[in-house]
This record gives C-alpha cells, structure tokens and sequence, in this order.
C-alpha cells in the first residue's frame, strides 16, 4: 500500500562502504544497500555480522575506510552524527543515547539548532504533542534513571520525530521489549511509513521481519549476501540465508562413551540489568562423554546462562554437580569461583568476551596463562616456570603465530587469542568445560583446531558445552543441541537426526502465543 | 563584629567563588582540571605584570586603563593556561588528572617567578612590586557604603571584582541550566556520546567552557593580589585556595548558584579562628582545616546517598574518542 | 556534482594498532630532546644569555660539585620514594592524589616520637618506634579514602586531594604546639644535641643511608610488582574487574590492601624526610613531591625501575633550573616552570603513541 508514495530515488543508498577495525576485523567489506521512503528495510543477521557498525557509518559515529553514501541521490560525507542529522537521518542506537540525569524533554531538544528563546514549558508541550499524535504514553518531565527499558525507547524515537527526521534508523529494538509493547511501536513504524518514512530496523526475530518489514537485507560475515522483497520469502528462505548455505564440514565426531550426568540445572531463573527475564525455567544436563550444543539467537540467554554456571550471575534455581570420583553432589549456586574451585570442581569456562573477561589484553601470554594458577602453592611470589613452560606448550602445539611468549595478548589476532584462551581452559583438564563462541572469528584451520580439541576433551571423559551461532557446526559437532529462545529452553533435540530448519524454527519460534500468530499474520 | 566577620568571610570566599565557577564550568564539559589553582596563580601574577608595566611606563595612571590592562593580561594568561590544558587533554587526550597537576605546578612557579624576578628583568630601580596605586582603582567601593551602617558594611563596601564573582556565579548558573547552549554542554560532560550522536561538537564544547572556565578562576587570582591583598604581590601568598575552590565545586554540587554561599561559608570557616576568643595559634591551624572536613563528609556523604543530581558529572575525568569500541 | 558538497576532511584520528618499541622510544626521546630546546629557550629568553651557557649552568647544579651531586642524589631518592608510594595505587586504576597527605603523617609520627620519646627510649628501638608509627600513619590516611571507593564508589580523586590538606593543617598544629621559642610556628631541629632518632651517617655522606633504603625499596616494589601474586592481583583489577571476577579474586580486598602498602609507603618517605634529611617537620616538608611523584609515575608507566629515569629527569631539571636562578638572580621558581614544560612534552607525546594521524586520501574515481 506504500508503494504509491514511494519516490524513484533511495532515501538512501551504500555504494561499496567498507570499514575495519585497528587493521584486525573487516567490519563491513564492501556493502551496497538501499531503502526508499515509504518503505521500512530489515537488516538481518548474526552477531558480529557487521549490522551496526554499517548503521554507525550511516549515523556518521564510523568514518568508512572506502565507500559512499547517497542521501536522496546525491552523494554526501558524514564526517559526524552532525552532518547525519543535517540529512534528517536519525539513528535509535540498541544502547540508549540518552543523558540520564536530564528529563526526557531535555534529552529530546538536545543538540538542535534553535535561535529561539530557550523554554523549556514550550518544549514539554511540543513533546506531549508530538507523543499524542504518535499515541505514546509519557512523562516530558520525568528524569531518565526514572524510566523502565520501553520508556527510553519512546524518548529515543521521539527524539528523532522531534527533529524531524525523514529516515530512521532503529538498531535492535524490540531486544528489550515486550511483545505488546513490541506491537505497540509496530504500529507506530507502520504509521511512520505510511507518511513517507524511510525506515531502517535491524533484527534478528524473523516473525517480526515478515510481519513488519517490506524488503530485507541479509548480512553474513560483513557483506551483504541477499536482498529480498519481504512479501516474497519466508522463514526457511531468511533462515537459510542467514546461517548460510549447508556447508560439509569434516567433523570427526566419535560416539559418545561413559555418558553419566555431570551437571544438572534445574529451574533457572536469572534477571538482566534492567529487570528484565533473561533466564526463565531453565532444566538440563550436561553429562560427560558428549558435546552439548546451545544455539540461539544472540542474546537469548547463553550468556548468563554459562555465567550462572561459572558463578559470575545471580540466579535462583539449582546447578547440582555430580562429583565423578566421589559421587557426591555437590550444589554449585550462589557460588563464587573460587568457592566452586574449593568444593574441587574443575570448571573450565571461555567466556564470549574474550579480552574483556577471560584475557588481560595488556598482558603478556605467560601472565595471561597464569591467570587461572597464579594462586596455587604457598608463598607470596609467582611461580612463571609453569606457566611459561604451558605458553610454550600451547603456543606450539595450537601453532599460535605470536613474536614470542612475553608479547602482549592484545597484539595477537582474534584468532591466535583464542587459542590461548581455550590452550589455557584446557590445560586445567577440567571435568566439565563451557565455551561461548570459541570459533568466532576465527579462520578455518583454527576452527577445525578448536574442533578437535573439544572432540578430545569430549574423549576423555569431559563434559563439554558448546555455545555456537553456526548451525551447520553445532550439527556436525555436538551431540545434543539445547536451542534457546528468549530465556527460554524451546527444545533440546538430538544432534544426529535433526536438520537445520528444524533448529532455526526453534530458535525463532516465539512463546508467547499471541506475539507467534500475530508474526505469520 | 559580626558585620566585620560577615564582610571578611565574603572577601575571603570571593577566589574562591571565582575558581569554583570556573572550575564548575569546566567540569560540566567533562574536564577534571586540576590545574585550577595554577590558573588562578596565573591569572594572579597576569594582572600584576600588566599593572607593574604600565605604572612604570605610564606617568599619569588614567582610572580606565590601570583597571583595564591588568584584567585584559589577567584573563590572557589564564587564557593561555587553559589552551595548554585543553591542547593535551581534548586534542591529545592525556591523562587529565597528570596534566592538570603538571598544570598547576607550572602555573604556581610562573605565579612565584614573575613575582620574584619581575623587578629584576624589566630592569627596574623600584625595591619590590607595590602596586598600591592600581590596587586603588581596583578596590574602589560604593561610597554610600560607609553610610549604611551593618548592611553597608558586609553588602556594599566591596570592589567591583567582588560583584562581578557574584555576577558571574548567577550568570553561569543561568547559562547552565537555563540555555540551549548550556544544555548542551552538560550533555557533553555527562555523556560525550550521546551528545556528539546528537550533533553536538564535543570537543567544542570541551575547549570552550575549558577556557572560559579558566578565565573566570584566573579573575579569583585578580581580585586575591589587587583587592585582598592591597596590590602586594608575595610569593605562595595565594596559598592553597586554587584547591579550596576546587572542594567548593563538591559541596556546590556542580551549582555555581549554590558556590555563592558555598564561598562565604567556606570564607568564614577559612578566617573564623580569628574570632573565637581564648583560642591559641595551633588551635587556629586546626580551625583552618574546616572547609576540607565538611568537604569530605559532604563528598561522602552524596556517595553514600546516591542522589543522582549530587554526583560528579558522569564522564569526568575520562578523554573521548568517538570511533572507540 | 553538487559545488557546496561537504569534503572529507583532511585529517583523520585512528587508534593505532602496534607500534614497535624503537619508535614508542624514539618519540618519547624526541619529547625530551624537544622540551629541552624549549626549556633553553626560555631561558634564553629571560637570561639573554647564550642558551649553550645556559645548558651547562643546568648541568653544573646537578654535577657541579660532589656536595650538588649528593644534594641531587638525595632529592631523586625521595622523589622515587614518594613514587614508589603511588604506583601500586595507580596500577590499580586508583587515582591516590593523596600522598602528598600520608608522607606528612608519616613525617609528623616520626617527629612525634622523636620529641616524646627521645630522651626516654634507647635510639635503637626509637628508631623502630618511629618506622613503625610513620608507617600507621601514611598507612591509615590512605585506608580512609579506600574504604570509602570500594563500599561506596565514593570518588577516590577527591577524597584524597582533600585529604591532604587536612594532614597539612594538622602539621601545621603541632608545628605551633611544639615550636621553638614558643609561638614562632617553627619546630626547629629536633633533639639537636642528642641526635636521638636521627638517621645514622653511613660511610661518612649524610644522605647515603636514604639512598640505599630507597634504592631497596625501589628494588622490593619491582620484585613486589612484577614477581608477587599480590602485584599480580593489583595488575588485573587494573586492567579489567571483570577479569577479577571471573578468576574469583575479591576487587575490594585488592583496592584495599594495595591502598594500605601505597600509604605505607609514603608513610617511610615521611620518614626519612624528617629523620633522615630535615630533622624537623613543618607543613612544607613533603614540598609538593606528593603530586610531582605521581607525574614520574605516570612517565614511568609505573615501572619502578624506570622510575629512577624519570625521577633524575626531574630533579636534574629541578636543580639545573635552580642553578640557572641564582646564577642569573632569578627567582627559583624557574625550576617549576621547567618541570611543567617537560611533563607537558612528554604526556604529550604519549598521542602520538596510541594514535596515528591519516590524511585524507586522494580523490579516488
């Protein structure tokens, strides 16, 4: 129906915009793209796949390395979110730009040219007229540290009506919302639209791409591997262009041997930082001999779900450990590290964040090495002989490309960091071993690497928990698969007899009923 | 004797008023500038050096220009003190707080040096600076103010300087909190992302209230040597009130309408061991710690309550660069 | 093409990826090198005198005669000492702006013993008496700070600068309760006669002893920094408290017990300012070290043993400078303006490490 208002020229178009980070990752590798008004464009794909760092350059906060941008036709050059919004392209970021201590009106007159008087009752009502027009509920005066999550959203997308905008950007942002409120600001982008908009909406919950959107652009690795008319796909086809083609991996993967429970969750319940539930009645087992696969859409829980485990979140439920020696159970929650490493329960945990969390980037590889042994054996000084003898073991044996065993970590690759990382976790010959994303960004031959040392791990008795976003890998590699879908666990299948359309309709299949019908509507 | 108190401690607090707006101005940009009491010693020894110059060279001191030359090399070389801070911290995003120390320790020496050597480089015949005529333009008050008894005594009887802090405090208050320009600015020290994704010029901004800021705490110098001090320039006379005014910025709460009487009080507290009977020398020294102590328990005080409009502005002290990840 | 398009513009700021360690040097070299030309001609500028001239006045204050070489000797060890206070605080991303504060209670438990206890005590166990009271007082205005940053995020920066003039203004206290004559606010030299709590002369050089102790702290700080599991610690809730968290380690412990050792440190400067060097205590006795040390640690990216470097940079600068003023009858002060203008060199330069400039590229068809 918005087809009529729609202008021959792009709001706007991307030419070949290619942008890297400090010469390691190709964030964006020759992306072209184009939205028109009156229409609203998905970006769809994985974490990492570069979505928000292309809307960044877009919002002017990323200079491209190569590339142009053309608003309305004419070629432009975002040198600041200044000259971005001076083409009325407003961004909503997944990470609320917002000053807390101001009040939602202040926050939405932030940063406008505005030679007339400054008065701040004249732009309350501006606001309030704007937030009836549009049917949103909220308080100009309130302060931001007042809002919840959704209330923030509303200031952000009134921010960007204010200064009236003709193309918006939203990146992620019913991630934090619920399913009504989801709809409600539906409505709201429709509406938008249908006055002529462009509007650009990143996700990754295909219901919500079909229901809303009317062209998507799928992103994979940094470059753009499809463009598709909404009204003219589905879920499988968006699935499969996600995740990619099936790709035959050579996994060996040898039957699971000596399977026995090692650790049983029971009931998890975990809240986010902003009180939402990121972790609703959580029940599984990990159980030694085999690879337990979680998938998921990024951000449906995995993270805190292996935290809780580790002891780094607080949670409520049961984590049981199943001592192999003794036999004894031994209850792991509201543990710190430490305590579990106590009670003699060797967790092994590479966490996503591999240089924020599991690595001191200015460190060099030995003292990185040493982070999880520096405390053994008395007496106050640090025994480097160990450690250094085990960098050298790892930096061989997983054919590390490094200067030596002193450089700092962060000048290694992403690559070559996670294999100190995971040389590292392993060396702890752990009786049960998490890893969040271990191949992220690695190259083939070290993911293959990756591969067959978790496979070994699995050999010897370990009770391994592999975290992936690659289907075709948790298929080819694990044994069994625990699919997340919003905090929930929407199924736990059989890793030899499932496919992957059958995962990635788990992973998206919606449980709220009515969020679920209202996608297919 | 409570008018005489009253009029000492605003005389007193009046630097400090200076240094705190300008500090407050400053802070609110997101710069942590603890070169403050360097500038203030700066802007000290700027408006000595331009009234030394021109008492020397002038044979007939004109009113206007022995007022107008010192304030115009007071604010250059406070001026100069806060491009170099900015310079280092926006520009070249150093360490804030080693720059502002290194700030104030080249700021005192070349308060001290000028006021030791200025005699002896411009080759003067004069004993020491004495600036006592300049001092009198400078000092200059109502003349109804002797007339009014008490409330000539403590409102009137101060020279323009002392007006112009009061002045200056409200109107930066004003331009704070009640501007578009203002708003923006404390978007920049709050959280310099969120206002350069709106379109706000952060580094503008930063060097903007930076140097202004350092201006108005280099005018606190001004009025110490030309008003407080009769126009006699000692060394290390200043003292530490660049760092009082600094700890006037905490109990303000980042309001430099509420450093106003922040100042006098921190003025009183500085000065009132000189009016509790009975009380020896030593004692007088533990009185002096006063403004630091209430400091203190205020700073903790506001961190224990965690009343979001006491803290510091959020991203002080932190350097930006937009395309950090 | 449109004529009023926006160009991009000419330069771009871009966070540098590595940079080999010959040229981190050569550029900090270049700093120096810099700083030095620009101190010369400023005082080329207020000397009027050849600014080769004015080099090897630098020089002679500091290597002039063996007493300058001792005298610059003795005030590199102390600036190192009150250094090595600070860095363990700093390396923990706490920004202890206080000890400036905590070597003048140090200073003042030591002059307070050596008065109450100088003629009661024999001169062994009152020199440990002292040791240990300087060590407890540095130690306890450092604690007060930490305890409040890790229970309650109070802003470490602020507390202890405020801290430091409270500590003045209780030296200043007792500089009056306990001043020779009476009422002068001076203390004088303390137990002149008796020299009871003195430092003993080593090897017939006054400050020797001070050297060497500082020179042993410097030694036991590297080793504690570097060969520790508590300088370990210190190192990875600086550089990442989620790391911490995610090996166990309690970060409050950690800012906590760091903050005790920095202030006791500065605690042992206290020390030996007033036992070792000035036999005397007035609120001028940490004479500003407490900020200039942060500054040689920061230059030094607190490696202690670099720390020697930068604090004979500055207190060669430091001399030279004085040397300069009384040879041209300048005021002193001059020594401080040239300290401000090295730092500000060097910090400087630090950009030109993290950073490289790009210019913009060629119009590209």
């Amino acid at each position: 129906m918005a087809e009529n208002q729609r202008s021959e020229v792009p709001a706007i178009r991307l030419k070949g915009i290619t942008k890297a980070f400090a010469g390691k990752v190709v964030a964006n590798d020759n992306i072209d793209l184009s939205v028109y008004h009156g229409q609203i464009l998905s970006i769809l794909g994985e974490n990492g796949s570069g979505k928000t760092t292309l809307m960044n350059v877009i919002s002017g906060i990323y200079f491209p390395d190569h590339g142009h941008i053309y608003v309305d036709g004419e070629e432009v050059v975002m040198r600041s979110p200044k000259d971005a919004l001076r083409h009325n392209i407003g961004m909503i970021h997944q990470h609320f730009k917002l000053v807390d201590v101001f009040s939602a009106t202040e926050n939405i007159i932030l940063g406008l040219e505005d030679k007339s008087r400054y008065d701040l009752k004249q732009c309350v009502k501006q606001v309030k007229e704007i937030a009836n027009q549009y049917g949103f509920e909220i308080d100009p005066e309130r302060k931001i540290y007042d809002m919840s999550v959704s209330e923030k959203q509303t200031v952000e997308i009134i921010k960007v009506l204010y200064r009236g905008a003709d193309i918006l950007i939203l990146d992620e942002p019913t991630a934090v919302l619920t399913p009504q409120e989801t709809e409600k600001l539906f409505g709201v982008l429709r509406k938008m639209r249908d006055e002529g908009k462009a509007i650009i909406i990143i996700t990754h919950k295909l219901h919500e791409v079909l229901s809303l959107s009317d062209k998507v652009t799928v992103l994979c690795k940094g470059k753009n591997v499809g463009t598709v008319v909404t009204a003219q796909t589905n879920e499988e086809e968006l699935t499969e262009l996600m995740v990619g083609k099936k790709v035959i991996l050579n996994i060996d993967r040898s039957e699971p041997k000596n399977v026995q429970p090692r650790l049983i969750v029971k009931n998890l319940n975990c809240k986010g930082v902003e009180g939402v539930d990121v972790l609703k009645d959580i029940n599984f087992t990990i159980n030694s001999g085999e690879i337990l696969g979680i998938a998921g859409i990024a951000g449906s829980g995995q993270k805190e779900l292996l935290e809780s485990i580790a002891g780094l979140q607080k949670c409520e439920g049961e984590i049981i450990f199943m001592d192999p020696e003794s036999g004894e159970e031994k209850d792991l929650r509201k543990k710190t590290p430490l305590q579990i490493r106590d009670l003699g329960v060797s967790l092994s945990f590479v966490p996503e964040d591999r240089l924020g969390m599991g690595l001191v980037g200015n460190m060099n590889i030995v003292d990185n090495i040493m982070l999880r042994s520096y405390n053994k054996g008395k007496g106050v000084f640090l025994n480097r002989t160990e450690s250094s003898e085990l960098a050298e073991k790892i930096i061989k044996d997983l054919e590390v490309v490094t200067p030596g065993k002193t450089t700092p970590i962060r000048r290694l690759s992403g690559g070559n960091v996670q294999k100190v990382l995971v040389g590292r976790e392993i060396a702890e010959s752990p009786t049960v071993l998490m890893t969040a994303y271990p191949v992220r960004g690695l190259d083939i031959n070290s993911s293959y690497m990756i591969y067959n040392l978790l496979n070994n791990q699995k050999e010897s008795g370990t009770a391994v928990v592999f975290v992936g976003e690659d289907l075709d890998v948790l298929i080819a590699l694990c044994d069994r698969i625990l699919v997340l879908s919003s905090g929930h666990v929407s199924g736990i299948v059989d890793a030899r007899k499932t496919s992957k359309a059958e995962i990635g309709l788990l992973m998206t299949q919606n449980t709220n009923k009515d969020g679920a019908s209202d996608g297919r509507a | 004797m409570w008018a005489a108190f009253l009029r000492r401690a605003i005389m007193q607090g009046i630097p400090l008023l200076f240094g705190s707006t300008g500090e407050i101005v400053t802070e609110k940009s997101g710069n942590l500038n603890l070169g403050i009491p360097g500038v203030m010693y700066v802007g000290g020894i700027g408006g000595v050096i331009g009234a030394f110059l021109y008492e020397q060279n002038a044979t007939k001191l004109n009113p206007i220009l022995a007022v107008l030359i010192p304030l115009l090399c007071s604010l250059l070389g406070s001026l100069l003190m806060g491009l170099i801070y900015c310079f280092l911290t926006v520009s070249l995003r150093a360490n804030q707080n080693v720059t502002g120390l290194a700030l104030t320790t080249f700021g005192v020496g070349v308060g001290n040096f000028f006021g030791g050597s200025l005699v002896k480089l411009t080759g003067s015949d004069v004993p020491s600076i004495n600036l006592t005529a300049t001092s009198g333009y400078f000092s200059a008050t109502l003349p109804i103010a002797d007339k009014l008894g008490w409330f000539g005594q403590i409102f009137l009887s101060h020279s323009f300087l002392a007006y112009l802090a009061i002045f200056m405090a409200l109107g930066s208050s004003f331009f704070l909190f009640k501007t578009r320009a203002g708003l923006r600015l404390r978007a920049v020290g709050e959280s310099p992302a969120t206002a350069d994704a709106a379109g706000i010029n952060v580094e503008k901004n930063k060097y903007l209230a930076t140097c202004i800021g350092s201006m108005i705490a280099g005018l606190g110098g001004l009025y110490y040597v030309m008003d407080y001090a009769n126009g006699v320039w000692s060394n290390d006379g200043f003292g530490d009130r660049g760092w009082l005014a600094i700890a006037l910025v905490i109990f303000a709460v980042w309001k430099p309408h509420f450093s106003i009487l922040g100042s006098i009080l921190f003025g009183g507290l500085y000065i009132v061991h000189n009016y509790i009977p009975g009380l020896d020398v030593s004692g007088q020294e533990l009185f002096k710690m006063l403004p630091y102590v209430v400091t203190i328990l205020f700073l903790v005080g506001t961190s224990i309550g965690k009343k979001r409009e006491a803290q510091p502005p959020s991203s002080l002290g932190l350097p930006y660069f937009r395309e950090e990840r | 093409m449109a004529e009023h398009k926006i160009k991009e513009p000419l330069i771009h700021i871009v966070k540098r990826n590595r940079i080999p360690m010959w040229k981190t040097w050569l550029i900090r070299l270049s700093a120096i090198l810099v700083a030095l030309v620009v101190s010369g001609l400023v005082g080329f500028l207020l000397t009027r005198s050849n600014p080769i001239r004015i080099y090897a006045v630098m020089i002679d204050g500091s290597f002039g005669t063996e007493r300058r070489i001792w005298g610059m000797l003795q005030n590199l060890a102390m600036l190192l000492c009150v250094s090595l206070a600070v860095t363990p605080a700093f390396k923990m991303r706490f920004w202890n702006i206080g000890a400036e504060g905590q070597v003048l209670m140090g200073g003042l438990a030591s002059a307070a013993c050596m008065i109450l206890f100088g003629n009661s005590l024999p001169n062994g166990i009152l020199i440990l008496v002292m040791i240990i009271a300087s060590i407890a007082a540095g130690a306890i205005w450092a604690f007060v700070p930490a305890i409040f940053r890790s229970f309650w995020n109070t802003n470490e920066t602020l507390f202890t600068l405020m801290m430091n003039y409270i500590a003045i203004q209780i030296v200043s206290f007792f500089s009056y309760k306990w001043s020779v004559p009476k009422g002068s606010g001076n203390v004088g030299i303390i137990n002149r006669d008796t020299h009871a709590g003195w430092l003993p002369v080593v090897g017939g050089k006054s400050y020797l002893l001070n050297i060497l102790i500082v020179l042993g702290l410097t030694i036991i700080m590297h080793v504690y920094l570097w060969y520790s599991k508590h300088g370990y610690e210190i190192s990875v809730v600086g550089e990442s408290e989620n790391t911490a968290r995610y090996i166990g380690l309690s970060v409050r412990k950690v800012i906590l017990r760091t903050m005790l050792i920095s202030g006791a440190i500065s605690g042992i400067a206290g020390w030996l300012l007033v036992a070792g060097t000035d036999h005397t205590i007035s609120r001028n006795t940490a004479a500003g070290r407490g900020f200039t040390a942060i500054m040689v640690a920061w230059l030094a990216k607190f490696n202690p043993l670099t720390m020697i470097l930068t604090s004979f940079l500055l207190a060669f600068f430091e001399k030279g400078a004085v040397e300069i003023s009384t040879k041209f009858g300048l005021n002193e002060s001059f020594s401080d303006i040239i300290t401000g203008i090295i730092i500000f060199f060097i910090i400087g330069s630090e950009f030109f490490i993290q950073y490289s400039i790009k210019f913009r590229e060629k119009e590209e068809k």
